[in-house]
């Protein structure tokens, strides 16, 4: 993992003094709303419907045992005792005082970490595949490209006042797990024909109202042109984006408008000036900050573990959780596990304090006290030897951690919507609960297989419903909540953005609707190994739309 | 015109709390001045207004309530859950901290 | 409102023109972009300092070719979000090496004066409540991560030549320290990243 030096310790240290003075002067009334407000959200700090909410940013999802312990315990010093984690790999806090967050966000110091850039029209915390470092098939460590591109980003003071928020996401493979096609800049590691690394480059992909997929800029970027390539494309958004609609100011409307071949020529031409500056990573750089991320002191191991097979075939709780959330370790005999923070009837994302604190003690006793946060809202241990899953099981099972239903149709992705959120305009998270006690038998979550649901409780779609395999959007109606239903959205390398099938359902349909969904899909499908988005891209919507209005 | 009352967010804890008809603000909604004229509206707001200019509260905003015997009730699925606090933590919202 | 540079308030010397009668003032004369282009031929004769103002829409590129002849470019903030004026400074001073004044006008918060220096603003015009905070503003942060346009080392080339952050005593590695460049512009190029 990476750790502060003194550079980022004083950095850090800094900006944790800076806020607590921005926050005394908004406490004696020498700001105003209007001013305080930019300042406080480039700290994170959000105003929601009930109370303020902090963003916490954990860069590139990466969290150390001790980092998520002091997690744990700020929810249960500052806050009431929980904390929600998001597709964004950050962790929020629902109920702090304005007077404590100084003080959270020194706590937060004391282990590395920050709310740095959690919000505001800057440049967000880089996110990465959850699986950097331990996938089999990774061409590279994105976490290594994260950390340089968070150092660079961090109070960059031409890019603090941009259109609009800017995000950034990279993958270490050409399987994509860190949606690189739905972000304002998406970086998909890959090799040159020398075997040297480098990105393919995407800018212009983005949700909310006007879903619009990147595109490639440029195939190939060498690895030590990272920061002067995002220099230029920043630095072209930051002029050219649109200031006069809030709607149109993100780079996916410029990217559009401008079109695909000249936006690539301005940010070409603007790169041509500084490609060879100061940005350019110099030898050594990049192998300074790999150091960081060198593997675990892993053990020899053989691949095959006879115990395991021994405790799954006792065991058919623990078997089934091997089959869902237990994944491949490009080291023999080690595993990669989700740890589901998605309980049947459960409020997605959400740890309570004493499961964080259970999660880093079992990462400390089984993983190289290392953790994950993923895209999905979970959590995940990288480094599980195969002989420790049943013990590591069992831990969870007590913590009630155990939940087997990594990527199937309960591991729901919800934002917090009404219940918490001033943007939005329905709940979310109750239509998760229906949907996810719809389908907790875990026989027919099997038989189901792999499919994503994403719920957002308004456009701003911050749960990625565009890109759900079935998507669901929550609107107002004449002060009622409706429920919009997409099909066929993708999040991985065939990313896709999905199609509304029609009127929208109300609160007491919804769970109905994804579940005639569901059993189309089961009818219609060339047997168990066809997952649902197969089966949509065979036969499209018009089955399904069928079978969902058939009774109007 | 509907019966209206006003809200705004503490600047302390960010809490929702209504104006009440002495010019204070409570974390009830069962307190809170009604208008029912707009004369009685703006005077509410002209109050709300000088509390957010002075720091107290942040965005004060007029919502139209229905009432029962006097007492305020709210309107709509938002301000229903700005009354009670989140509807998937009711023992953690506002009606938790209350009891 | 004051006007700050380099750290020092100062009386304004310039004259802020609206109108195209005001061209024929005497004294430093600070010219809307519409006004310079509509009268340039007669406005390059002019004895006295000329300084150019650009609104937020308005790119530097637009003066590029008549830059030695402006002693000031000011640049507009219609509102403090509006950061179009952080990337022209920056290609003022990096990219067209102007060496005069940039001002930063209109709405400007004191949290951002930090960051307009290091995009390559000199001067403020900032009202009192503003120019009051300078001091804590511009002294929050000992050391940068990036690169900009301004003379200080960043964080990485600090890593790399052993240059301690002005808050910090710490020597991350043994190399010798590199002396720093007298001009900005050639600092810039030897703090490889």
């Amino acid at each position: 993992m990476y750790r502060y030096d003194e550079f980022d310790h004083t950095f850090v240290t800094q900006r944790v003094a800076q806020f607590r003075e921005q926050v005394a002067r908004r406490i004696a009334g020498e700001l105003t709303e209007d001013e305080f407000k930019p300042l406080r959200l480039m700290n994170g700090l959000y105003l929601q419907l009930h109370a303020y909410m902090l963003r916490v940013a954990i860069p590139y999802g990466t969290l150390s045992s001790r980092q998520l312990r002091q997690l744990g315990y700020i929810a249960r010093r500052y806050d009431r005792g929980y904390g929600h984690f998001t597709t964004r790999q950050n962790i929020q806090f629902n109920w702090p005082t304005l007077k404590d967050v100084p003080d959270i966000l020194a706590d937060l110091a004391a282990v590395e970490m920050h709310a740095i850039q959690t919000s505001g029209n800057c440049i967000r915390n880089t996110t990465a595949d959850a699986t950097a470092g331990v996938a089999a098939d990774e061409v590279a460590d994105s976490r290594i490209y994260c950390e340089i591109i968070r150092q660079w980003s961090t109070l960059h003071p031409e890019f603090s006042f941009l259109p609009r928020k800017f995000k950034i996401a990279v993958t270490g493979s050409g399987r994509d797990r860190a949606v690189t096609a739905a972000h304002d800049i998406g970086l998909r590691l890959k090799l040159d024909a020398d075997g040297n690394p480098g990105f393919e480059v995407l800018v212009g992909g983005g949700q909310g109202r006007t879903p619009i997929l990147a595109v490639t800029i440029r195939e190939f970027l060498p690895e030590r042109h990272l920061l002067s390539y995002l220099e230029a494309i920043l630095r072209v958004y930051n002029q050219l984006g649109r200031r006069d609609n809030i709607y149109k100011a993100r780079i996916k409307i410029l990217v559009r408008e401008t079109g695909r071949d000249e936006f690539a020529r301005l940010v070409e031409e603007e790169w041509a000036h500084i490609r060879d500056g100061e940005l350019r990573l110099p030898d050594g750089e990049i192998e300074r900050i790999q150091a960081y991320f060198a593997p675990p002191a892993y053990q020899a191991l053989d691949d095959a573990c006879p115990e395991l097979a021994v405790q799954r075939a006792g065991n058919r709780a623990f078997d089934a959780w091997v089959g869902s959330n237990v994944e491949a370790h490009k080291r023999p005999g080690y595993a990669v596990v989700t740890i589901s923070l998605k309980p049947h009837g459960g409020i997605p994302g959400d740890a309570s304090a004493e499961q964080m604190e259970a999660v880093a003690d079992l990462a400390d006793r089984y993983g190289f006290g290392e953790i994950r946060v993923t895209y999905k809202q979970n959590l995940l241990l990288p480094d599980i030897r195969k002989g420790d899953l049943f013990a590591l099981w069992q831990g969870l099972v007590a913590a009630g951690l155990a939940t087997a239903n990594a990527h199937r149709v309960t591991d729901i992705i919800a934002c917090p919507g009404l219940d918490y959120c001033n943007l939005a305009n329905a709940r979310a998270i109750p239509v998760a609960q229906a949907i996810s006690e719809r389908f907790a038998d875990p026989e027919r979550e099997r038989a189901i297989g792999n499919v994503t649901v994403n719920i957002s409780g308004c456009i701003n779609a911050c749960a990625h419903h565009h890109v759900a395999n079935i998507g669901i959007l929550g609107v107002d109606k004449k002060g009622k909540e409706f429920y919009q239903v997409t099909l066929g959205g993708a999040a991985d390398e065939n990313a896709a953005i999905g199609d509304i099938v029609g009127p929208a359902f109300d609160e007491d349909r919804i769970a109905d609707a994804v579940e005639t969904v569901v059993d189309v899909y089961l009818a219609e499908r060339r047997g168990a190994d066809e997952p649902f988005i197969d089966t949509y891209r065979r036969i499209g919507l018009k089955p399904f739309k069928e079978k969902l209005y058939a009774a109007h | 015109m509907p019966n209206t009352a006003i809200t705004a967010n503490r600047l302390a804890d960010g809490f929702v709390i209504y104006l009440t008809a002495d010019g204070g603000w409570s974390e009830s909604l069962a307190d809170a001045a009604v208008a029912t004229s707009d004369d009685e509206l703006e005077g509410l707001q002209a109050v709300a207004e000088r509390a957010a200019r002075a720091g107290t509260v942040i965005a004060p905003y007029a919502f139209d309530v229905e009432t029962d015997a006097g007492r305020p009730l709210p309107r709509g699925r938002r301000e229903i859950l700005r009354t009670l606090g989140p509807s998937v933590r009711t023992d953690l919202g506002y009606q938790a901290a209350r009891s | 409102m004051p006007l700050i540079k380099n750290g020092a308030r100062l009386q304004d010397p310039w004259f802020a023109v609206a109108t195209e009668e005001e061209l024929d003032r005497s004294g430093p004369m600070l010219v809307p972009l519409a006004l310079w282009q509509e009268h340039r031929d007669r406005l390059v004769d002019r004895v006295g300092p000329i300084g150019i103002r650009l609104a937020s829409h308005e790119s530097p590129a637009a003066i590029a070719g008549d830059l030695e002849r402006f002693d000031l470019v000011a640049l507009e903030f219609p509102k403090f979000t509006d950061g179009r004026a952080f990337s022209y400074a920056r290609l003022l001073r990096e990219r067209h090496g102007f060496t005069g004044e940039i001002r930063a006008v209109g709405h400007v918060l004191r949290d951002q004066i930090a960051f307009l220096l290091r995009c390559g603003f000199d001067a403020f015009d900032l009202d009192e409540r503003a120019a009051a905070g300078w001091q804590a503003a511009t002294g929050a942060f000992s050391a940068w991560y990036q690169p900009a346009a301004d003379a200080d080392a960043p964080i990485p080339a600090r890593r790399r030549y052993a240059v301690p952050a002005r808050a910090s005593v710490a020597v991350i590695r043994s190399e010798p320290v590199q002396p720093p460049a007298p001009e900005p512009a050639a600092c810039a190029a030897n703090w490889a990243y």
